[in-house]
């Protein structure tokens, strides 16, 4: 490990410091509510994961270098100053016990935003060369192949000609001036390619003037998961290519937590600037067409139905009632689980964590929460709008042996659509 | 010093001192945050800012039905010794008299002996805080000898002020002494111990609530 | 008279009833807090006693505290105890004057040496010499060592003579201090007040020459009369409990007599018997009159803030400290905030631009 290395986290994590984050360590009195509730301290018990204590590194900064006491005691000697060490100590829990959920940055009642910090500590963390091997293999990836998965633009091609035979119909690509530029994740195209379907089909249904890119159709984003702004940001910037190149009204956010975030609300000033286009969620696009009255339902779904809010989505994304308002509407009997909406609880793979094997094993762990969570209601099926949450809700009820099956509210919508 | 002399002090030049640094002290926190400056969002806004950092500013003193579920303990005791604190602090005639002084306003206490049980209450309060902090792993784990600190000097001038109220020990002139000197000991650790909550609170809870009603969303 | 009677002798020799004498030592012990069962005892030990010579000697003072003492009507008891005990000196009451009123002193402390009992009222100039208060070409300071030398006991009357009082009053431009700062091998017996009250004057003799040296408090006053503060026996203290002021001197509460604590009662933190015996033949103390409590039992009452400010108040202007607190944390609060904010830039600056190859540990 080389001392070059550090130095740049360290620039890094005192860079990141700002005035709310100067605010919330001022404020942070150690009453230790944030633990409870934080599903890796719930479902461990282990107060390591205590979310404060993981912006540690990114406080020590704060504390040395941006107030007059810490300044002035560690010029005494009174504090130790940051180590490469206490990095390499704080790995595992910035990056495996994290999923940036944002659930104790609700509860702390001194108002810290904690998943704020440790998005930011994040930023040294990888600097220094401290991020985990999945993620940095993600990242990699996405920046050399396009995706994180690997995935490179014929698959996608297989996958638009197999959903247009499948379907009967056309998929637009590379189509200038339409309304809508749709973006993808990698795992609606490999795990996922009923979504390519089910939009198409609402869309033309709808009438919605849409296409998707040859140059940019993955959305997600491995630089806002590992916290290197550099690389989201070139990341961001395919996807602004994309749009003016193609003179789009608006960016579709595929059914994903972070790359909504990604592009939604870190985008522009990953970049730099004001986007020229909107950046909506997928859910967003269809509630506006469902209130528009261009959403026609054949059928309404009978079985219970209920929702797990993603948590970039809803508590960090703001859409929180549109995909209520799209399940009713297909659905009788729609049931919320116990702390849904802003307060729910994480499905426990968000924030890079199910692409970091070494966490597999708690992450499976802390499912236990969300098992408990559909205990309370015992639906029929688990209907959400991110395929990264429904790949490890996939896994986790497999897990915990529960026979749940998972739908995607989009995919969803496009079942009970009247073909006409 | 005579017990005059000591109360005279307090009284005096040492509260003067004390004030000095606890508001020097506040203003340079401030400024040290808000100094720090932050970026200017370019995202399209959902919401407002102003709207969700107000809104969280008030908001989140009552937490929802679940947080008070799991952490009902630190909620219930915490809200009762803040409650006693603001009490005790604020509702006490000895003490209205002191922020007559000083903002040249004046408002209604209550009963002395109301406050005498608060204080009671309060510091009993403190006491199961400083226990629990001691025995649950989260606290303990995250507890340094700052937090030892800040409570001490938030317990003592409660109960120094208790004794100087009902007398007990010391001469008159000694205990209101040093209760005032212990006022004065938290004065002066105020603005640079955890308990800079108590102001900054007002800035961590408008940004928490501002990155969230710029969002749309409310937290 | 003569001199070695004991005080029993010179009642009888006077006339005075065994019933008034026992009253009189009645409402000494109820003074002191003793039980009934001592009334006996004080009785009987007064009787026996040798009447002491002594010496009152005047220095810094106004004469309130011989005021307080002859103002009584002469058919009362406490006159009477002036007559078991020989005054052999004392400015004010004395018919001599001049070098025989000193000669009388001297002659006093030869003949009595180790047994007569000083009583000093009024604080000693010690500054320049002492030049600002001499009797007969002597400084106070030296009449007062002379007299002390010998003396069997020391009663400080009055606050001047126990602490200083007025005259030591900031800027104290006569240096003057107090007995106990000048006397330090004789025990000494602090009677403040401004003046003390004169049944606890007449009472600490009394307490003196029945049980010997009392029992002092930490200020050297004895506890049977400065046990308890004004504030704990005062008949206004429900109104304080209760949360009921008066907040000027004509108003609803002033006339309702609620607690004057706002007003600058000093009750809280003064020792003394005015609750409880009162003035003027217990018709009334300060606060019954509707006045706050000054404090003149205690060290440098003069000096501890307005007469009028409350006790928790401070006493300084501390609205302007508040003024030059904001200000300087301002000032201090822009250098130290600029300098953080040029930490940060320069970080922003020091940015190294992170790329894919850089996250890897071992490249």
């Amino acid at each position: 490990m080389s001392g070059a290395a550090f130095a740049r986290g360290y620039n890094a994590l005192k860079e990141q410091i700002d005035a709310p984050i100067a605010a919330f360590l001022s404020s942070c009195v150690h009453c230790g509510m944030c633990a409870e509730a934080c599903l890796f301290f719930t479902e461990t018990g282990d107060p390591q994961y205590t979310p404060i204590r993981k912006v540690e590194p990114l406080r020590r900064v704060w504390e040395q270098e941006y107030t007059f006491w810490g300044k002035l005691s560690k010029a005494l000697g009174l504090s130790k100053p940051l180590t490469d060490q206490d990095l390499t100590d704080w790995e595992t829990l910035v990056y495996d016990s994290c999923t940036l959920c944002g659930r104790c940055s609700m509860v702390c009642p001194v108002g810290n935003d904690i998943a704020y910090m440790i998005r930011k500590t994040r930023e040294g963390m990888a600097a220094a060369g401290h991020a985990p091997e999945g993620l940095i293999g993600a990242t990699q990836r996405a920046i050399t192949i396009g995706s994180p998965m690997g995935v490179k633009l014929p698959a996608l091609q297989a996958q638009i000609r197999h959903t247009e035979k499948e379907f009967d119909l056309k998929i637009p690509v590379d189509v200038e001036g339409t309304d809508y530029l749709c973006m993808l994740s990698s795992m609606e195209i490999m795990n996922f390619p009923e979504y390519i379907g089910s939009i198409a089909r609402i869309f033309k249904q709808a009438d919605v003037s849409w296409t998707l890119s040859s140059e940019a159709f993955e959305a997600t984003n491995s630089g806002i998961q590992i916290g290197v702004s550099d690389i989201a940001a070139q990341l961001v910037q395919r996807i602004v290519d994309a749009a003016e190149k193609l003179k789009v009204k608006a960016v579709i956010s595929p059914e994903c937590g972070h790359a909504y975030m990604a592009i939604r609300w870190e985008g522009p000033n990953l970049v730099g600037k004001r986007f020229g286009f909107k950046v909506v969620h997928i859910l967003e696009v269809l509630d506006e067409l469902r209130a528009q009255g261009r959403l026609k339902v054949a059928d309404r779904e009978t079985r219970k139905l209920t929702y797990h809010d993603p948590c970039q989505i809803g508590r960090r994304g703001g859409v929180l009632e549109q995909p209520r308002n799209l399940i009713n509407m297909v659905a009788e009997n729609f049931v919320e689980m116990p702390e849904a909406g802003k307060m729910n609880w994480c499905c426990g793979a968000g924030g890079g964590v199910s692409t970091n094997e070494r966490a597999d094993a708690l992450r499976l762990k802390t499912f236990a929460r969300k098992k408990s969570q559909l205990d309370a209601v015992n639906p029929d099926a688990l209907v959400s709008a991110c395929s990264n949450c429904r790949i490890h809700l996939e896994e986790g009820l497999e897990e915990y042996h529960m026979d749940i099956p998972l739908l995607s509210l989009t995919e969803t919508i496009a079942d009970h659509l009247s073909d006409t | 010093m005579t017990d005059a002399e000591f109360l005279l002090w307090v009284r005096g030049p040492a509260f003067n001192i004390a004030l000095f640094i606890m508001l020097a002290g506040i203003v340079v926190r401030f400024m040290e945050i808000l100094l720090m400056g932050r970026k200017t969002n370019l995202a399209e806004a959902r919401g407002s800012e102003m709207a969700g950092g107000l809104n969280t500013i008030w908001r989140r003193t009552l937490p929802d039905a679940d947080t008070f579920r799991r952490s009902g303990f630190t909620i219930i005791a915490g809200n009762v010794f803040h409650i006693g604190l603001f009490v005790v602090i604020f509702l006490f005639v000895p003490h209205i008299l002191v922020f007559e002084r000083l903002f040249g306003v004046s408002w209604a206490g209550l009963p002395s002996n109301i406050v005498d049980a608060t204080t009671v209450v309060t510091i009993v309060a403190l006491l199961a805080v400083l226990v629990h902090r001691v025995k649950d792993p989260v606290l303990r784990m995250l507890s340094n000898f700052s937090d030892y600190l800040a409570w001490l000097v938030t317990i003592l001038p409660l109960i120094t002020g208790w004794l100087a109220f009902n007398r007990v020990g010391l001469s008159g002139s000694t205990l209101i002494g040093l209760h005032i000197l212990s006022v004065e000991l938290l004065m002066v650790l105020f603005p640079f111990t955890k308990l800079s909550h108590a102001f900054t609170l007002v800035l961590a809870r408008w940004y928490n609530g501002a990155i969230a009603g710029y969002k749309g969303v409310q937290s | 008279m003569k001199k070695d009677q004991t005080i029993g002798e010179v009642l009888r020799e006077r006339g005075i009833s065994r019933r008034s004498f026992l009253k009189f030592c009645a409402s000494t012990a109820s003074l002191m807090a003793l039980p009934p069962s001592m009334i006996p005892v004080i009785a009987a030990t007064l009787e026996k006693a040798r009447r002491p010579s002594v010496i009152w000697l005047s220095f810094q003072e106004c004469t309130g505290c011989t005021e307080s003492i002859t103002r009584s009507d002469s058919s009362t008891l406490e006159d009477l105890i002036f007559n078991v005990i020989s005054l052999d000196y004392h400015h004010t009451l004395q018919a001599c004057a001049g070098h025989f009123a000193e000669h009388i002193r001297e002659q006093v402390i030869k003949d009595n040496a180790g047994k007569y009992i000083l009583i000093v009222d009024g604080s000693i100039p010690v500054k320049d010499g002492g030049v600002y208060s001499t009797i007969a070409g002597m400084s106070n300071e030296q009449i007062l060592k002379e007299t002390a030398a010998h003396a069997a006991a020391i009663v400080a009357v009055g606050t001047c003579s126990a602490y200083g009082g007025i005259p030591k009053a900031d800027p104290n431009p006569t240096g003057a201090v107090s007995v106990s700062d000048l006397i330090k091998d004789k025990p000494i017996v602090n009677v403040p007040g401004c003046p003390p009250i004169p049944n606890v004057i007449t009472g600490v003799l009394v307490q003196f020459l029945t049980f010997g040296l009392p029992e002092l408090d930490a200020l050297g006053r004895p506890k049977a009369f400065y046990g308890q503060s004004i504030h704990d026996r005062c008949y206004r203290r429900p109104f304080y409990d209760k949360g009921l002021f008066a907040d000027s001197f004509d108003d609803e509460g002033a006339r309702k007599g609620w607690c004057l604590y706002k007003l600058g009662c000093k009750g809280p933190t003064t020792y003394n018997a005015c609750a409880t015996e009162k003035w003027n033949f217990g018709t009334s103390f300060p606060i019954q009159a509707g006045h706050p409590c000054l404090g003149c039992s205690e060290p440098d009452f003069w000096d501890a803030g307005s007469f009028y400010s409350a006790l928790s108040t401070p006493t300084e202007n501390i609205g302007k400290t508040a003024i030059y607190a904001t200000a300087g944390g301002l000032l201090a609060g822009a250098a130290i905030g600029g300098v953080l904010r040029a930490r940060k830039q320069a970080a922003v600056k020091a940015h190294q631009r992170v790329t894919i190859d850089d996250l890897d540990k071992e490249s």
